[in-house]
């Protein structure tokens, strides 16, 4: 195995992530997208772990940091699309434009 | 190492038994037509890369990985779908009807990233060799110590962020209920 | 990165920096960290429990200054006999090495002439203060407050005196300046009152810029925070900091400017007045404003020997200080500014003592001053305090009702002009031979005149308190005992203190504060001299004395004078001498307008907004520019600019807020095609 697998493979699957970001309107799938990117993240953090083999294993420690946010995150999303769903009768994201000019 | 050379080793094989389930999953979460399913592959996504971290020798992140995101997370997620009452089920209007632009984005993302790959290889002289780490798994006291030591306030920064969560999510969901309806709740 | 030190090691120095005859000081030089730690204790007990005590932790307060008194008062004695030397640093962590040297992270205290003398001013100072504080904010909203504030304060300021080290000196030099920012803005409820706050702190910071860029520039050159390495560096080779020592020497005098409030920096001074009155005599008068001296002083070696190039300048400001900004006290109506105006006069007198070089003399000064502007401030308080406004137009005739307070104003004015024997005289009079001694005679002859300009306007200010009839409201009546104690216990070494330093007499085994207070830092050698020099002394006598007399002329408050001004309304000419309405006249003309005028409204101006308009923002320097006569024009063409980019700024958002299409993939798309151009474009281009 060689490092440059994992890091095509961590590429391959933010790229997906970004496709589902921007191409998705039901909001959940939006931050089902977003996990996809994180794990992208994930697999390249304990990609390099590997590589450089640091005693103190930083990169495993990022990487369990990065699953708590996510974690984190995905809660207050789901509770803010909660949120919207309520108020407006719909899970699609493409409504929320409040902010627009 | 040629390509032939890298096929033959068995951990690759494993390797690719797991990239390729998961891309494929990662592929149906961002272009399947029902929630629930989507919510199922990233469940398979997920697990295929703890399958990569222990071929990594990342045991415990593997095993956080499995217990968080699909113990838990994937299930707020199910949770999420019934209750904003997602349309379960086979449906059409997931997606935008113009895709192109994200998916012209996205091969972007991926070309500059293949791209940055490929320069720094050549220029470090290739990741040619094996990795260094595989084969050891890392203890998990390793992670303990790097927590409580080097670590230990981004430690309770993370804590703080999830307490924050917490409570942002309670005061979010919450349904403020008019005074009617308590009334109506009380009776119930 | 500063990593904890599991085992703390201690570091003793004593008896380093090559003064052989210094004794470690015993048990009282060992424990002397007490005094840096009581104080913060006795914040913290207040904050907690305070509210809940019977004296609202005023009593918590007044027994740590106490305490605290106690040590100083035996080691300042101890001083005067023997000496003492003791420097203790604790390794707390480590900064990183440079230029081949580990820079640590110390914090300590030291004991030493100097330290010493600074450890007393402030005990003593604060423990009369405190008590009289307890006496006069009787019936206020936040007492316990108050007090911790005060409290944090003194332990701050015991903090940077104690201070073996720069970073030790820069913590207790914020931590000072937030105590004052807390305390000036104690009453915050009125606008004017936190505005000065803010004020303060903001010139103070300015300031600081200099301080922290100073130590900067010179810790890495010197290889160590500690001030002992500094004289250390002097002696063994002047050059030792090469190119940085003038700039740093600089730097570390601009932060010293803001602290001890020296033209142009010493706007917030006068502001500060809006505290209530202990904290101005405490802070404001006594111990914080001095720290930019102090610092100056635990610095010298630098400006001793190494950024020699550096002193004309300072001396120059020092002098602009004292000579300048002591007319402004001259035209004050509220007596708590007359005396602010007077402090910063004084800081000018001390920092032009240090900068021509004879710090000794400066410190000197600081020390006596601290006692009788402490005195006058207090003095003003209780003035205050029983006609209940801070203006001298509303008071009048008090000489009878407050007595105490009258007659320690007195003696606390006559030390202040300079009265023989008085302790101002002596130290006045050394700052003067400094100057003589160190060639800036021109400077030397404006000090003199200064101090014909502070006898005149504390005549003016004591004859319109105490004299004449009262003008104010209701019956003033001298305030209780726990205020007028200190008052006298402040007169006492206003009185007597010169006699601790007059050149070339020695009280038996006592020695001189010259030879104290500094001995460690810079063998003294010519600074001193050695005997009182009767001529210069008499040049400052008699300015003294003549700024008593015109004074008098001018405001004492019998019917002839009240006429006079009254005739003075009418233009017309007297012969100089043979109509004393002259000298009215001329002090009408030749005072009052100038500074009413265009001549003082430029000073009053450079005084009051230069730096207003820094701090204020560009709102003062608008206000100013209209009452100008180019005013409406630069008004016009600011507002031209403006209203174009006002303009400018509306057109365009007119337009680009049609990319605001609150879908927010579009803004994710957008985010994300960014990136990729910001990584593209740092690839290419490292």
């Amino acid at each position: 195995m060689v490092l440059t697998q994992f890091l095509v493979l961590g590429a391959l699957l933010f790229s997906i992530g970004v496709y589902g970001l921007l191409s998705r309107r039901n909001a959940v799938t939006v931050l089902l997208a977003v996990e996809l990117m994180l794990a992208a993240v994930n697999i390249n953090l304990i990609a390099f772990e590997a590589f450089w083999n640091t005693a103190a294993a930083h990169g495993q420690i990022f990487a369990i940091f990065v699953i708590t946010i996510a974690a984190a995150e995905v809660g207050i999303g789901l509770a803010i699309i909660l949120l919207v769903f309520r108020n407006r009768a719909s899970g699609n994201i493409d409504q929320l434009d409040l902010m627009r000019w | 190492m040629t390509f032939s050379e890298w096929i033959a080793e068995p951990v690759n094989w494993a390797f690719l038994a797991m990239a390729i389930p998961m891309v494929i999953a990662a592929l149906r979460v961002v272009t399947s037509r029902n929630v629930v399913h989507a919510a199922l592959f990233l469940v398979l996504a997920l697990a295929a890369s703890a399958g990569l971290f222990i071929l990594l020798s990342a045991e415990f992140v593997a095993w956080v990985l499995v217990l968080v995101y699909i113990g838990a997370v994937v299930v707020l997620f199910l949770f999420g779908i019934m209750i904003t009452r997602a349309p379960i089920g086979r449906e059409t209007n997931l997606s935008h009807d113009t895709r192109w632009p994200a998916a012209v984005a996205a091969l972007g993302v991926f070309a500059v990233t293949f791209w940055l790959i490929n320069a720094v290889a050549t220029q470090m002289g290739g990741f040619g060799d094996p990795l260094p780490a595989v084969g050891r798994a890392t203890a998990t006291g390793i992670l303990g110590e790097g927590f409580i030591n080097r670590y230990l306030i981004p430690f309770e920064a993370v804590g703080f962020v999830l307490l924050a969560a917490l409570i942002g999510g309670i005061t979010l969901a919450r349904k403020d209920l008019t005074p009617a309806e308590e009334e109506e709740g009380a009776r119930v | 990165m500063v990593r904890a030190v599991a085992s703390v090691p201690l570091v003793l120095a004593a008896g380093e920096g090559g003064a052989g005859d210094l004794s470690s000081g015993g048990f009282f030089a060992e424990t002397a960290w007490i005094m840096l730690v009581l104080p913060f204790v006795a914040f913290l007990a207040i904050i907690l429990v305070g509210k809940r005590m019977k004296g609202l932790g005023a009593e918590l307060a007044i027994g740590a200054m106490g305490v605290n008194l106690l040590w100083a008062s035996v080691l300042f004695v101890q001083n005067m006999f023997e000496g003492i030397y003791r420097e203790v640093n604790l390794t707390i962590g480590e900064f990183g090495t440079f230029a081949g040297r580990r820079l640590a992270f110390e914090l300590g205290f030291v004991v030493d002439g100097l330290s010493i003398m600074m450890y007393w001013v402030v005990a003593f100072v604060g423990f009369l203060v405190f008590v009289y504080a307890h006496g006069y904010m009787k019936g206020d909203i936040r007492v316990p407050w108050f007090f911790a504030s005060l409290s944090l304060f003194a332990g701050s300021m015991l903090v940077l005196v104690g201070a073996p080290n720069l970073i030790q000196l820069i913590i207790g030099w914020e931590g000072v300046g937030l105590a004052s920012y807390l305390l000036i803005g104690h009453y915050w409820e009125e606008k004017e009152n936190s505005d000065a706050a803010v004020k303060a702190f903001l010139t103070n910071k300015v300031a600081d810029v200099g301080l922290i860029l100073g130590t900067i520039l010179l810790v890495p050159a010197l290889g160590t925070f500690r001030f002992s390495a500094l004289s250390a560096a002097a002696d063994a080779h002047s050059e030792a900091l090469g190119g940085v020592a003038v700039a740093g020497a600089l730097l570390l005098f601009f932060g010293a400017m803001g602290k001890s409030a020296q033209f142009p920096l010493h706007v917030w001074l006068p502001d500060a007045m809006a505290g209530p009155t202990p904290v101005s005599a405490l802070m404001h008068a006594a111990t914080m404003v001095t720290a930019g001296i102090y610092l100056m002083a635990r610095t010298f070696p630098l400006y001793h020997q190494m950024a020699t190039e550096a002193r004309p300048w300072m001396v120059t400001i020092a002098v602009i200080t004292l000579f300048v900004l002591g007319f402004l006290a001259l035209v004050a109506d509220d007596l708590k500014r007359v005396l602010a105006y007077s402090t910063v006069s004084q800081l000018g007198y001390m920092m032009a003592a240090v900068a021509a070089g004879g710090y000794t003399a400066g410190l000197f000064h600081l020390f006596t001053h601290a006692f009788f502007k402490a005195l006058l401030f207090l003095g003003a308080g209780s003035v205050i305090h029983a006609v209940h406004s801070n203006n001298m137009s509303d008071m009048g005739g008090l000489r009878k009702e407050m007595p105490v307070t009258f007659w320690t104003f007195v003696v606390g004015s006559l030390s202040l002009a300079g009265v023989i024997p008085l302790a101002g005289f002596w130290s006045k009079d050394e700052i003067l031979a400094t100057l003589g001694h160190e060639g800036y005679t021109a400077f030397m002859w404006v000090a003199i005149l200064g101090a014909f300009v502070t006898a005149f306007y504390m005549t003016r200010a004591v004859a319109l308190t105490f004299f004449g009839t009262y003008k104010g409201h209701g019956h003033p009546h001298e305030s209780p005992p726990v205020m007028t104690a200190p008052l006298v216990a402040l007169a006492v070494p206003s009185v007597i203190a010169g006699l601790l330093n007059i050149p070339g007499v020695s009280w038996g085994p006592i020695r001189n504060f010259t030879d104290w207070v500094g001995a460690r830092i810079v063998p003294m050698g010519d600074y001193h001299p050695k005997a009182i020099e009767w001529e210069l002394a008499a040049y400052g006598l008699i300015a003294a004395v003549a700024g008593i007399a015109v004074g008098w002329r001018l405001f004492a408050p019998d019917a002839e004078t009240q006429q006079a001004r009254d005739r003075l309304r009418i233009p017309v000419l007297y012969p100089l001498l043979h109509n004393k309405y002259y000298i009215d006249d001329l002090y009408m003309k030749g005072v009052v307008n100038p500074v009413k005028g265009p001549l003082a409204r430029a000073v009053d101006w450079v005084n009051g907004y230069v730096i207003d308009a820094v701090i204020n923002g560009a709102g003062a320097v608008t206000a100013w520019l209209g009452g100008l006569v180019y005013g409406r024009l630069d008004q016009q063409g600011i507002d031209l600019l403006l209203n174009a980019a006002a303009g400018g700024t509306g057109g365009a958002g007119g337009k680009l807020r049609l990319l605001q299409s609150g879908k927010v993939q579009q803004y994710a798309g957008a985010f994300v095609v960014g990136a990729l151009l910001l990584v593209v474009a740092f690839v290419l281009v490292t």
